[in-house]
């Protein structure tokens, strides 16, 4: 098998998670598939790490992790106080942003 | 651990490639499922399952400290933190994946699938046919080699992480925490203004329907047979998660009705003039 | 001395500041009192000539530095004023006339109510006009100007409750600044030109010219143009005549003083004023001889059509100042004459004028000379001063206008070449036309019949009843009676002028040796001789008093005035001066805004309302993309992810 293939697993990985980003109404959910996201990023930084022979993929990838940990802590903050006050954890009741 | 050979090599062993085949189809199918579950926690396990196996893969890939660090951190850590939240907002709600905004969802597909194709045309093309494998680089230790370059090279970047962490840490809580501006009333002055208001000087009416359900989900029956929002607690109405049994229990109640006629050869009485008064 | 200069200005210029601010209490003295500051500043004056009589020549020039006017660095305008030969002359002429005018108004305007704030005005106009001459730049020159515009417009519309009037004075207004216009760009020139515009820098003297030297001719030929712009708007010379005979709507006495006797010979007076401009711009000196020329003849023809006696007299006017402006182009060789002619013009004009105006001042302000005729009789103080102004006028050997005009028509044969058969034989023809006009007015008005009284009283004793004098009916007849005393002295004052105005200053070449040092003379190359050409003048003034006399004198005038062949016909419309402002101005005008509206609202507009318009739909159908939801900005956002990608991938297999 040609390593090749983790890259064509996490492209897959991450459209995906974007798809699943567009269509899922449910915030967490939404969440759920950045996450997904992040880690066919983080797949294919290691796949390229083992292409290139040196470590500076596993590095990105380990800060992309602590960057997701950030992201995640916040944004899950973000969702229950959304929840709080709007009783709705749907991205869609938060669409203020129209005239 | 013959690892180091074989990740020098082109190709993989075949039992590596018989793993990632099989686990890597697990995965995509772990990840369909997290997109489309109805339930949010079955897609955050989903999503947990599909983390795990990128652990492996990482493992599978020589990058040993990521891949233990994916278990513990993602699946440990920030799954479980995805659980919680879930768990907070309701865990039984289901969401409808009927779509709502029009050609969103078509829309959606038209550029995940254009997107994929993209990437995976893309991918093809590249000449990635080389890999160099990382004996050489994880010869002095995978953990050794990473640390190596985030305390030299890294070292900035590493730092402003460590800020970023704890700027998120300081502002999740700002986000979540709510300053209580007034002491709690004890039960006895709430005693006393339910008294001086004069609305519900007794308790509220307790939940669930006697002799049948006692569930604290269950609203307990109006005498006309609806059912009374009031005696579920507050959280379970805020979150929607009102079970209601009022039908079952109308339909129960007319055929003891019914028995207890035929048994005791009573003239029926008029539902509708009951249901009238009841309802003034 | 020098102070005295101020004094001249301010004299007037208390006048009418008195008697515009004073109200109804003045009503009484006020004429008194215009007529005093006008008086005193002509006392002023003539202790100021007395004082200019005792110097050398090289010495009569006074200055006198009031304050800095706009002392900006780079900037220098002072109140300064200059009195030389030159602007005597005018002092004197202004304060002269001015003053007897001054006297001639308290009876002539006895009637009207207004009077008082008539002599403000009239005081405003001479201190404005005496600014104009004794400026010391063409800054202050130029306020002084704009000053005897304003109270020409006032004056033209003094009886503004006449439509007519109102009119007048607007189009006077009007006319008058596209002059203005003309001088504010000479005066901007020079600015930019030699970075000051005040007459001792700029001009110098005529024997060492100032800063004048340094600039190119075509430079001078622009501001020379544009003085000569200003002259013809103040002068009424051809293009911008057309107001001057409108202008006759005003009281009598304005016309004399304004706009016969002072305010329209300024652009003369720029002119030679400015001579070293145009002696260093010989193109633009051949513009000014052609404007004097063609207006002359121009003023002339009008003259001879008019049945209205101002007008006759305001084209003749036109005429008169077209000579002096002839002069003045001819150079060092005519600028004396200008001036002298202009002082002359100024005695028998004035004079002219006051007799026209106490003819009507009998005649129950009649101004058609068709409806006069044989006042003689009634009003002969009145006749004698006309008659002697219109011996003048026609250049009646011994008179005024004979030494000056014959001396300017010399002069123009002077100027050699073609142009000097062509200007001599333009102001010969304009001789005799003028000989022609005036004799008619002089017969129509004095002579014949008593028209006025066929006109008003049908009687059967005289059959040949015009029937149009039914028109008039409701006015009385008539009763011709000489003017007052008031009226008269200045009258028989201006004819003395008119009579011996001219041999004075022609016997022994006074007025040539007095105002020599400021303007130069030159006597150029006559191809013939001063004594054929003063034959000549004398000849062809007697053609036309003849030719006058056999049309008017020896056959009745008809009450109605015929059809007239096609010149005079033309003529009576001041040769199609307004239709031919009308077609080629206002028309112009009209259809250049209306197409300027029109591509406007088309073009402007719609390109600008259509960018708006476009711009909204746009926006209103964009505005829908904006529907709030968080997925739906995802969307675009992976959509534009994949162009990219597109993009990249494209781009790297080319």
């Amino acid at each position: 098998m040609n390593p090749v293939n983790y890259l064509y697993l996490a492209a897959l990985l991450f459209t995906i998670g974007a798809t699943g980003v567009l269509i899922r109404r449910n915030a967490i959910v939404v969440f759920m598939c950045i996450e997904l996201m992040l880690n066919a990023c983080n797949l294919a930084f290691v796949a390229f790490s083992r292409m290139h022979g040196n470590l500076d993929g596993q590095i990105i990838a380990f800060f992309t992790m602590v960057v997701a940990a950030a992201e995640v802590v916040v944004g899950l903050a973000i969702i229950v106080s959304l929840f709080r006050s709007r009783h709705s954890a749907s991205v869609d009741d938060a669409s203020l942003m129209k005239l | 651990m013959s690892a180091p050979l074989q990740l020098a090599a082109s190709t993989t062993s075949t039992g590596e490639a018989f793993q990632f085949w099989v686990l890597g189809t697990v995965a995509v199918i772990g990840a369909l499922c997290t997109v489309f579950m109805k339930k949010a926690v079955h897609s955050a396990l989903c999503l947990a399952g599909t983390m795990i196996i990128l652990a492996v893969f990482y493992l599978a890939n020589g990058a040993y400290f990521l891949g233990v660090v994916q278990i513990v951190v993602y699946t440990g850590a920030i799954m479980m933190l995805f659980l919680f939240v879930v768990m907070l907002v309701g865990v039984t709600a289901a969401d409808s994946l009927k779509e709502t905004i029009k050609g969103q969802r078509w829309l959606a597909l038209l550029c995940g699938v254009g997107f994929g194709v993209l990437l995976l045309a893309g991918l093809g093309n590249a000449s990635l046919h080389q890999f160099n494998g990382l004996g050489q680089a994880n010869s002095g230790g995978n953990v050794e080699g990473l640390a190596t370059l985030i305390f030299t090279k890294y070292v900035f970047a590493f730092e402003i992480t460590g800020a970023l962490l704890i700027t998120a840490a300081v502002g999740a809580m700002v986000l979540t925490h709510r300053e209580r501006t007034e002491r709690a009333l004890t039960q006895r002055e709430l005693a006393e203004k339910r008294v001086r208001e004069g609305k519900h000087v007794p308790p509220l009416p307790a939940p669930g329907v006697y002799a049948r359900h006692n569930a604290v989900d269950i609203a307990g029956l109006l005498p006309d047979g609806t059912p009374s929002e009031l005696t579920v607690s507050k959280t379970l109405r805020d979150r929607g998660q009102i079970r209601d049994v009022s039908t079952e229990a109308l339909n129960d109640l007319k055929a003891l009705e019914q028995r207890a006629e035929e048994r005791l050869e009573r003239t029926e009485i008029e539902p509708a003039t009951f249901k009238r008064e009841a309802s003034k | 001395m020098e102070n005295l200069i101020a004094l001249l200005i301010a004299a007037p210029l208390l006048g009418a500041a008195v008697l515009l601010t004073g109200g109804r209490r003045l009503d009484a003295v006020g004429h008194w009192i215009g007529t005093l500051l006008a008086g005193a500043s002509f006392v002023f004056g003539a202790i100021l000539f007395a004082d200019l009589l005792g110097k050398d020549a090289e010495h009569r020039t006074l200055t006198q530095h009031l304050w800095s006017w706009i002392p900006v660095e780079g900037f220098q305008a002072d109140v300064t004023f200059r009195l030389d030969q030159l602007s005597m002359t005018f002092v004197l002429l202004i304060t002269g006339v001015g003053s007897l005018i001054h006297l001639y108004s308290i009876g002539y305007m006895e009637h009207d109510e207004r009077r008082r704030r008539f002599f403000g005005y009239l005081n405003l106009f001479l201190a404005a006009m005496l600014l104009l001459v004794l400026a010391d730049n063409y800054l202050l020159l130029y306020v002084g100007w704009e000053g005897v515009g304003l109270a020409s417009y006032l004056l033209i519309g003094f009886w503004q409750h006449k439509p007519s009037a109102a009119t007048a004075a607007k189009k006077a207004f009007l006319v008058n600044r596209v002059g203005d216009m003309g001088l504010s760009i000479a005066i901007m020139l020079m600015f930019t030109t030699f970075g000051t515009f005040a007459f001792g820098p700029v001009l110098g003297s005529h024997e060492k010219p100032g800063l004048v030297t340094g600039a190119s001719e075509a430079t001078l030929t622009g501001i020379a143009l544009m003085l000569l712009l200003a002259a013809c708007g103040k002068s009424a010379q051809v293009p911008l005549q057309s107001w001057l005979g409108d202008a006759m709507e005003g009281p009598t006495p304005v016309s004399a003083l304004i706009h016969a006797a002072t305010m329209v010979t300024a652009g003369v007076y720029l002119i030679v004023r400015s001579a070293n401009i145009f002696n260093l711009a010989p193109d633009a000196q051949l513009v000014v001889t052609v404007v004097g020329a063609v207006t002359l003849l121009f003023g002339a023809i009008v003259g001879c059509a008019k049945d209205d006696i101002k007008k006759a007299l305001a084209g003749s006017t036109m005429s008169q100042i077209g000579y002096m402006v002839l002069a003045a182009g001819l150079g060092p060789i005519g600028y004396v004459f200008a001036i002298m002619h202009l002082v002359t013009h100024g005695f028998f004009k004035a004079g002219l004028f006051l007799g026209a105006g106490s003819v009507m001042h009998g005649m129950n302000d009649e101004v058609d000379m068709r409806k006069y005729g044989g006042l003689r009789k009634y009003m002969p103080v009145t006749f004698v001063t006309f008659g002697l102004g219109y011996l003048a006028i026609i250049g009646f050997p011994g008179l005024s206008g004979f030494f000056s005009k014959d001396k300017i028509i010399e002069a123009a044969f002077a100027k050699g070449g073609t142009e000097g058969w062509i200007l001599g034989a333009c102001a010969l023809l304009g001789a005799a036309i003028t000989a022609f006009y005036m004799t008619r007015v002089m017969l129509m008005t004095f002579f014949g019949e008593e028209r006025w009284r066929r006109s008003e009283t049908p009687s059967p004793a005289e059959p040949s009843v015009e029937p149009a004098a039914e028109t008039h009916g409701e006015h009385a007849e008539p009763h011709p009676h000489e003017s007052p005393r008031s009226m008269t002295i200045p009258m028989i004052v201006l004819a003395f002028g008119s009579v011996f105005a001219g041999g004075f200053f022609s016997i022994g070449d006074r007025f040539l040796h007095w105002l020599e040092p400021v303007t130069g003379h030159s006597h150029g190359d006559a191809p013939i001789s001063a004594a054929t050409v003063t034959a000549a003048t004398v000849t062809v003034m007697v053609v036309g008093v003849t030719i006058a006399w056999l049309q008017y004198g020896r056959r009745p005038v008809p009450v109605v005035a015929p059809r007239g062949s096609l010149l005079t016909r033309a003529a009576r419309r001041d040769l199609l001066q307004d239709d031919f402002n009308h077609v080629v101005l206002v028309r112009g005008g009209e259809h250049l805004t209306r197409s300027l509206v029109y591509v406007d609202h088309t073009l402007v507009d719609g390109v600008v309302n259509g960018t708006a318009a476009s711009v909204g739909g746009l926006s209103g159908r964009m505005r829908k993309l904006q529907n709030g939801f968080a997925r739906s900005y995802a969307v675009s956002m992976f959509g534009g992810a994949a162009i990219l990608v597109a993009a990249t991938l494209l781009m790297r297999a080319v």
